[in-house]
């Protein structure tokens, strides 16, 4: 079957077998394997990416089932070379280890952000709690998060053209 | 992992699927946001020729208040439960125990309608809407008809629902006095099937009961209502004696088994402790007036 579907602001197409999963489209098709594939059953949330803005496990998600819909990767959250707020958190508050979750939790977090600019601790481990660290750095990725709200409630604050790097997409 | 191959068809009018049902339902399941259906599909525990797709159909993710009950589409889904203000006045028992239902990006796509047919007796939602004495509403091209969610689960992942029918909605009966209601789960971790999950509803008649739902989750071959807990309550006051009794009625009333997630008799004794806590807390609650 074809499908087409948005991914990072880019129309792109396939042609798939229905039993295609959504992570495997993106990764074997698109070749965008920054969508890591975990435990492969809907429990680590490695392979979260973001459907029409919202986060979802693309390993329980056919590629078919989101023909017409707009996909983000991790590779969608830098914008012309410049670390978006959640990375530069990520990077700045050691929320990485082994790294293999990062994609993932940085995409569940930046939805986070937009719906709430200004998560507590508790919204963040609430929101997080579908995706799973081997490393148990859960403690700087709830910092990392903090780093890059506050980052973006700055950049919003700041006047026109003085924004923080790769501040807002 | 992935599935073994299926046919794959996701029709955008209702009268179409239905069609499709009455000529392939044997063979076919339906899906709406697959978060059961897709892990059954991968593991191979489920190889149907087709996969009817339902999320393309228009007007079922609808939640609206009717005559007399809230009515939620097929495709509404959990996280829409979740932050739906009307249901947090209407029946907040559903609000509240939204939030012990997989995870955040499970409850992104997952929904309400589908789970219950799935009729995991792990999961949450089936003993809830025993609780609340919630009807399902069923379309085959033959008509219409509705389902009473108690008789509905017939054994593990077996349902009443007919190869050529599809469930487009739930409706939860709105109480008309006083009531509460309260969820109580005991999981290893988040996203986790509850090891014991007790759900109860009450209704009021000034300091009697009126009505009383007890849904049991995870400690039998369905989702079980113990109906002999809530028909000892009924008429009574909600004193420490009746609640001791129909939380003793109610572990009777549970058929768990031993496994990874612990002992028959540790699973009956957590029926019991969270029928006592789940009355208490439902009690103050129809107290405060909130319904």
């Amino acid at each position: 079957m074809k499908v087409t579907m948005t991914v990072n602001g880019t129309q792109r197409s396939g042609d798939v077998e229905p039993r295609v999963l959504l992570v495997d489209f993106l990764r074997t098709n698109l070749a965008l394997t920054g969508t890591h594939v975990g435990c492969d059953t809907t429990s680590c949330g490695a392979c979260t990416v973001l459907l029409d803005g919202e986060p979802v496990k693309s390993c329980t998600v056919l590629a078919v089932q989101v023909d017409g819909r707009a996909i983000k990767t991790v590779e969608g959250l830098a914008q012309g070379g410049a670390l978006a707020p959640i990375q530069v958190g990520f990077h700045e508050e050691h929320g990485l280890q082994c790294g293999f979750c990062t994609p993932g939790m940085m995409l569940v977090t930046s939805a986070l952000l937009e719906r709430n600019p200004n998560p507590t601790d508790d919204d963040i481990r609430w929101a997080i709690s579908g995706n799973i660290c081997r490393c148990t750095g859960y403690m700087n990725i709830v910092k990392a998060v903090k780093h890059a709200a506050q980052m973006q409630s700055e950049a919003a604050k700041a006047p026109q053209g003085a924004a923080v790097a790769g501040g807002g997409e | 992992m992935f599935p073994a191959a299926f046919d794959y068809s996701a029709p955008t009018t209702l009268a179409e699927a239905l069609s499709i049902l009455k000529q392939r339902g044997d063979d076919a399941k339906v899906m709406a946001g697959g978060q059961s259906l897709i892990p059954l599909l991968k593991l191979r525990f489920a190889q149907p020729a087709l996969v009817l797709d339902i999320g393309r159909l228009p007007g079922l993710a609808e939640i609206k208040r009717e005559d007399g009950h809230v009515r939620i589409g097929a495709l509404a889904r959990h996280v829409d439960i979740e932050r739906s203000k009307e249901l947090a006045k209407l029946v907040p028992l559903m609000v509240e125990a939204v939030h012990w239902i997989a995870d955040p990006l499970v409850r992104n796509r997952g929904t309400l309608v589908g789970s219950v047919c799935h009729a995991d007796p792990s999961g949450d939602w089936g003993s809830i809407m025993l609780a609340l004495n919630a009807e399902l509403v069923a379309q085959s091209a033959s008509g219409e008809r509705v389902i009473p969610v108690d008789g509905f689960f017939q054994g593990p992942f077996t349902t009443t629902l007919r190869p050529d029918e599809i469930a487009t909605a739930i409706r939860v009966p709105l109480p008309s006095g006083s009531a509460g209601g309260s969820y109580h789960k005991l999981e290893r971790k988040v996203g986790d099937f509850a090891t014991v999950a007790v759900s109860v509803q009450v209704e009021l008649d000034g300091r009697k009961v009126k009505q009383a739902g007890i849904g049991l989750t995870s400690v039998g071959a369905t989702n079980l209502k113990a109906k002999k807990a809530e028909q000892a309550l009924v008429g009574h006051e909600l004193t420490d004696e009746a609640i001791a009794q129909a939380a003793k009625l109610a572990a009777e009333a549970a058929e768990p088994k031993d496994d990874i997630r612990g002992t028959a008799a540790y699973k009956k004794d957590v029926v019991r402790v969270f029928v006592q806590r789940g009355l208490k807390a439902a009690l103050a609650r129809a107290q405060e007036g909130k319904s």
